[in-house]
């Protein structure tokens, strides 16, 4: 096995190195996972708690005070349908963002291909979502609410969720490196996104006039799939707005991950 | 021999800009910048951008050729900030160079640090097989060193305890071990030998024989001239990034301590603000002569007693005082003397001090300098030379080599008794 590295271009090796290092990821994966549980008095029991008391919030704010309408659906489950993914993109955004900060010590001393931490750091919010999922789907039981067969699309949407966190996550952690501003931004973006984004109510509240320019904000076109496909019945996806937000994800994606790229190489010197 | 690692015109800088105490940028500032620039480009348009961003380039290597042969076991040697670690740091890949090349041929294993990553809140099962992973080792490929790993760090008993309980010595001996149990065709070990107690010490040196003997390239950097000499067949010498002489070992390390041009050491720094220092105090003067005699004769033999001389600006009032470490060549510290408190204001404090006659033996040593400020060091110095202690001529006939680091003249006495019958029985 021969390696060049040479000043400017580093990067023909670099899927390669991707594929070399899997196992590090799990094993960053799994790490974060233990750590995460360890020292929490009722561990994983967080998991379940803190999306079933979100969704009682919401639920009495916007459903029972303010009397949103809940598009025939019961009002937790319009709201769980959309904390799944929201709450999955706030903690991966969250966690990614400040990842290659918490482990400035391994960036400075070994290499690997950095965005194994950012990427790594996604599936210990991935976990709390499969556990939300399975809430969803006792929660729905409780109701006795059929999903149609929509709920079969559910992972195209997923995948859509995971690009966007993870294209918000490699942006963000890429500029925090460099300029520690960025941790403040962090829960800015995730406090305000709650309120701009559908999660307490559903899309069709928006005046039919503001639609489009409300799905300027990609997660309105993740969380109404995701309300789509779970609630089924005629719960219609507005497409327009949806293909934008599509569009932003992937752009947010790419340029994420780019740019990430293309600072990676300085992360040592800076961090 | 064919070539495991070549390196061609390789440089690193650095951009270091002036007044941070970090490395990273405030957004502010750079926006500050832009918009300082932005507007001073609308009043002027047509005059060139004068606003420069007051930042200095450092060079912490230039132009390396190396050529390294399979199996060869080199060590790298120079003084503090020549540029031994930003050359690991390239090669490993941690950093990209600025410009040039390098390749090298086999599975690399780079040891800037033991226990990289180590979790504290994991077991030290755990932590093994973390710490693998990151020193880019496979599962099955730490399922089957397991054994040997913990065998060699010796904490059997302590496996499923978090490591944030182990001792400081059972976490070092831990980590190393981790790493002692790479199994690379290329190795790159900085300075981490240093760790663990003599015996564990021992141990890993022997370890490190081992692999160094196995036909594996090894590239080691460390300030332990017996470390560097033990393991490695020749050693390169760098000296403010660049190569100033490699070949055998010893003759490398030979050039590496006579590069102290003058056994005396007097350096000043007349302009504060270009002096090493911090926001406490900036040096301005070192001194280190022979205290019988003038500037001219200034040869320091075991016969003369040495005198020290240290001044600083003090920028902010406190209780100092410094403390003199006096270094043998392997980095060893032969002593560590500090002076009496005092409270001093602001200016220009001086401390002084003499080693006496007939105490040193000869050969090379180096002092560090650490200020204290009420009981803190907060600032350290380490002198970029070696002084050298000749040896005086000999009365009697042994020409040998004298050992040891210090050469005390102790007042001996001795007893004779011609008269006495030497006892029979």
């Amino acid at each position: 096995m021969k390696i060049t590295i040479e000043a400017g271009r580093t990067e023909s090796h670099y899927w390669k190195d991707l594929w070399r290092y899997r196992e590090l990821f799990y094993f960053l994966a799994w790490r974060d996972l233990l750590v995460r549980y360890k020292q929490t008095a009722i561990g994983v029991s967080w998991a379940v708690l803190r999306p079933m008391l979100t969704m009682l919030a919401l639920t009495l704010v916007f459903g029972k005070l303010a009397k949103l309408p809940s598009d025939g659906v019961p009002y937790p489950i319009l709201v769980f349908a959309a904390l799944l993914p929201w709450q999955f993109f706030a903690s991966s955004f969250a966690e990614a963002g400040n990842s290659l900060i918490s482990n400035a010590n391994m960036i400075s001393k070994v290499y690997f291909p950095r965005i194994t931490i950012p990427a790594s750091s996604i599936i210990v919010s991935f976990v709390d979502f499969l556990i939300s999922l399975v809430l969803l789907a006792l929660l729905m039981l409780w109701y006795g609410f059929m999903p149609s067969a929509r709920i079969l699309l559910l992972p195209l949407f997923t995948l859509m969720l995971i690009a966007a966190s993870l294209g918000g996550g490699l942006w963000i952690a890429a500029l925090n490196v460099k300029y520690r501003d960025f941790r403040y931004v962090i829960p800015f973006v995730v406090q305000f996104g709650l309120y701009v984004s559908p999660v307490g109510f559903s899309s069709n509240v928006v005046p039919e006039s503001w639609r489009f320019l409300y799905s300027l904000n990609p997660m309105v076109g993740v969380i109404d799939g995701f309300r789509w496909a779970i609630l089924g019945g005629d719960s219609q996806l507005y497409l327009p707005g949806f293909m934008v937000s599509l569009l932003l994800v992937t752009v947010v994606l790419v340029s994420g991950y780019a740019y990430f790229r293309k600072t990676e190489k300085l992360f040592a010197d800076v961090i | 021999m064919t070539t495991a690692i070549k390196i061609e015109g390789l440089s690193k800088k650095y951009i270091i800009g002036h007044q941070r105490q970090e490395n990273y940028t405030a957004l502010r500032d750079v926006m500050m910048h832009k918009f300082r620039s932005l507007g001073q480009r609308i009043r002027h348009p047509l005059s060139p951008n004068l606003e420069v961003v007051e930042q200095e380039e450092l060079w912490a290597l230039r132009n390396i050729d190396l050529e390294i042969g399979q199996g060869e076991r080199i060590g790298i040697i120079g003084r503090n900030g020549a540029g031994k670690s930003t050359l690991l740091k390239v090669l490993s890949r941690i950093t990209e160079p600025t410009t040039g090349r390098f390749s090298m041929n086999g599975r690399v294993a780079s040891l800037l640090e033991v226990g990289t990553g180590f979790h504290p809140e994991l077991t030290g099962r755990e932590n093994i097989f973390l710490n693998g992973a990151i020193l880019g080792m496979n599962k099955r490929e730490i399922k089957r060193k397991f054994d040997e790993i913990v065998e060699f760090a010796e904490t059997e008993k302590f496996l499923d305890t978090p490591v944030k309980r182990y001792s400081s010595g059972m976490y070092m001996r831990l980590a190393f071990s981790v790493a002692a149990h790479l199994d690379p065709e290329i190795l790159i070990v900085d300075e981490v030998l240093a760790v663990g107690d003599v015996a564990f010490q021992k141990k890993c040196l022997g370890r490190m024989q081992q692999v160094g003997s196995e036909g594996r390239t090894v590239l080691f950097v460390s300030h332990n001239m017996a470390a560097i000499k033990t393991l490695c067949d020749r050693a390169v010498l760098l000296d403010q990034g660049c190569v100033a002489c490699q070949g055998p070992v010893e003759q490398t390390i030979q050039s590496y301590v006579t590069t102290g041009e003058n056994p005396n050491t007097c350096t000043s720094w007349p302009e504060p603000g270009k002096a090493p220092g911090n926001e406490l105090l900036r040096l301005k003067k070192l001194r280190v002569v022979n205290a019988l005699a003038g500037e001219e004769n200034n040869e320091i033999t075991v016969e003369t007693p040495i005198r020290f001389e240290i001044e600083f600006w003090n920028l902010k009032p406190g209780l100092r005082h410094i403390s003199l470490h006096l270094k043998g060549i392997s980095g060893e510290i032969i002593f560590a003397s500090p002076s009496p408190k005092h409270q001093f204001g602001t200016g220009l404090v001086g401390f002084s001090c003499e080693i006496p006659a007939n105490y040193l033996n000869s050969g090379f040593f180096t002092f560090m300098v650490l200020v204290v400020n009420d009981g803190v060091p907060v600032f350290t110095y380490d002198m970029p030379t070696f002084i050298e202690v000749m040896d005086v001529k000999r009365v009697g006939n042994w020409l040998g080599e004298w050992p040891g680091v210090v050469r005390p003249v102790f007042g001996w006495e001795h007893k004779f008794s011609p008269d006495t019958p030497v006892e029979s029985q």
